[in-house]
């Protein structure tokens, strides 16, 4: 929240100079309407004079939109809660057009490196097909596969398993490379 | 008779060896039975090179190496021969219980040696096989040794040698979840590691060549997974494939070299292709809505088997180099995986996931008598010997910490070990015989 004197109150104040008895400054207090949206995010960009606002960044995208979505052992299949969360990424993209994504498929260690690489490409698939039928372009979307060569937890237990078999949309400005 | 072999390493000609005695009374049978390893008595070899010792010393662990050979202790020799050529007293050498009695002389003159052996059948009291002289760099005396070394085991077993041959693999450093990786080639024993690739992009199983030249791997270095081959005498490699929209891994050559049969990707889907590897000119092999990958050649270059989930799980599949319809070939509980045709052509051996327990197995190319050789929490990538008889693979232990290290095993199930390699690595591939 920011507060600060109202500059207009000046020609408040020369109005009634003319007058013997001078009101007292007026206060008021500009209210941010952003400040407390999701995931607590200040709006900065009228007052930075800039035309970019806090959701137009990769990070907001990750934080607040959700870059990850997860699968069932040795599923493709997107889950509803995964629906979610790609919904959420569609929309995002449909309205910050300047940016493209490469969505990374990824795998549990358990199973061969072959399989596994193609098992996170169908699952990098699976996202980008949801993407585009939300309205995203195919051009602004590609896929590539890591396997099991870049596990987000590293211990050798479902509960990390679970972690690992994700798909994970990274988002960049167009133009600033992929 | 003495014959002399020289180690040509810049000659183009393929893989020989000279004609093998087989017809020595003295002889291991290798059954999947218990065998009695065969004592074997290797004295210090005659010679004044510095080397000698060493020498001796290979040849020996190449032997006992292999579970078939005990040798007997030094402390035992009582009888070794005073020079490399003086008559074999049998009877000392009947006394401590040795079955075979290698003799052998290094010589060297600059940065030459020569290695002299000859092979003896201690109960017979005979030579077994021509005596034969090994000439070599200095530099290259663990090749000598090595060459010895198959000599032995040939005449001994029967098979087909495999001593004298190269391991291409993947050093792994780094966490677990950032792991760096690069390619290196060594000698089957960890010797001699030479890099490949420097650790700047991610690089997956590297696959030789049947002329041992070059190989074939999966690097990330675009961004995206492409295939590359790359030139081992000139360590320099390119891209087989830059489709920004298709992935492209698990690469492998034809015997012939000509073909390189891998996975393409299109549209999240993977398949099998076929690529003229002078050409780059790509075809499809299998194509179907299932996942389609790790191929493998059979050695007559005429058929691929190859790991498909069409049936809702992963299977084994063989398929001729002409197409048609892919016939599954193993049908037991379990996934099956990263299938690699033997060089001999009789067997397959494959990586099989029952609950959450890894194998590695063999199977005949028809899919029966399917035999376990290992289990662990993570088994994988088999590769076979070149005279197929034994096969390297990666293990990985478990956990946040746990690495990935070399095992070899022989396809009778026996004779499990680690590669003694001071760092982790995975995806072995087990180069030809080399000449």
């Amino acid at each position: 929240m920011i507060a600060w004197k109202k500059p207009a109150a000046a020609t408040l104040l020369l109005t009634l100079a003319a007058c013997a008895q001078p009101a007292p400054p007026v206060t008021q207090t500009v209210v941010d309407p952003y400040a407390n949206a999701a995931g607590g995010a200040l709006y900065q960009g009228d007052l930075a004079g800039g035309t970019l606002g806090a959701e137009a960044t990769p990070q907001y995208f990750n934080d607040t939109v959700g870059n990850t979505v997860l699968f069932a052992a040795n599923q493709t299949a997107l889950t509803s809660e995964a629906r979610t969360i790609l919904a959420r990424q569609a929309q995002w993209l449909n309205t910050h057009t300047g940016f493209s994504a490469v969505v990374q498929g990824h795998a549990e260690e358990t199973g061969t490196r072959e399989y596994n690489l193609a098992l996170g490409a169908r699952r990098a698939g699976a996202v980008q097909e949801y993407l585009i039928a939300q309205g995203v372009s195919p051009d602004r979307l590609r896929t590539l596969s890591f396997g099991k060569e870049r596990p987000r937890e590293v211990c050798s237990d479902e509960a990390c398993y679970a972690q690992n078999r994700r798909a994970v949309t990274v988002v960049s400005a167009t133009g600033a490379g992929s | 008779m003495l014959r002399t072999l020289t180690l040509a390493f810049t000659m183009a000609l393929a893989a020989s060896l000279p004609a093998l005695a087989q017809d020595g009374p003295l002889k291991i049978e290798i059954t999947d039975g218990v065998t009695e390893p065969m004592a074997i008595a290797i004295p210090a070899f005659h010679g004044d090179a510095a080397v000698a010792q060493q020498i001796r010393d290979v040849v020996a662990a190449d032997l006992t190496g292999t579970g078939l050979f005990r040798e007997i202790p030094r402390d035992a020799q009582v009888a070794r021969p005073a020079s490399f050529g003086e008559a074999i007293a049998y009877e000392d050498w009947r006394a401590v219980s040795a079955q075979a009695l290698v003799s052998a002389e290094v010589t060297q003159a600059g940065d030459a040696i020569s290695v002299k052996f000859r092979l003896y059948d201690v109960y017979a009291g005979q030579a077994q096989g021509d005596g034969m002289q090994f000439d070599a760099r200095a530099t290259d005396w663990r090749r000598a040794a090595h060459k010895i070394a198959d000599q032995i085991y040939a005449r001994l077993t029967g098979e087909q040698p495999y001593f004298d041959s190269r391991v291409a693999f993947v050093q792994e450093t780094g966490p677990k979840d950032a792991r760096i990786k690069r390619i290196g080639v060594m000698d089957y024993d960890g010797q001699n590691i030479l890099w490949m690739t420097d650790s700047s992009s991610l690089v997956l199983a590297p696959q030789f060549s049947r002329d041992g030249r070059r190989l074939v791997y999966t690097s990330f270095d675009s961004g995206f997974p492409q295939i590359r081959v790359l030139d081992i005498a000139t360590v320099s490699s390119r891209a087989l494939t830059q489709d920004a929209n298709s992935m492209a891994f698990s690469p492998r050559f034809s015997p012939d070299g000509r073909w390189i049969v891998y996975s393409r990707e299109q549209g999240g889907n993977t398949d099998i292709w076929l690529m003229d590897a002078a050409s780059g000119a790509q075809r499809p092999l299998v194509q179907s809505p299932a996942i389609d990958t790790a191929p493998s050649f059979s050695p007559d270059g005429q058929r691929i088997v190859f790991e498909s989930d069409r049936s809702g799980n992963p299977q084994l599949y063989v398929v001729g180099v002409n197409g048609g319809e892919p016939s599954r070939i193993s049908f037991g509980d379990g996934r099956y995986g990263s299938p690699a045709w033997s060089p001999k052509g009789d067997l397959i051996a494959f990586t099989k996931q029952v609950g959450d327990r890894f194998h590695i197995a063999t199977m005949r190319t028809d899919g029966s008598a399917e035999k376990t050789l290992t289990e662990s929490f993570l088994d994988e990538s088999p590769t076979w010997a070149p005279n197929g008889r034994v096969v390297m693979f990666t293990r990985v232990a478990p956990g946040g910490n746990g690495q990935p290290r070399l095992h070899s095993v022989d396809i009778t199930g026996r004779n499990m070990r680690p590669l003694s390699l001071d760092f982790a690595a995975s995806d072995p591939s087990w180069g030809p015989l080399m000449p």
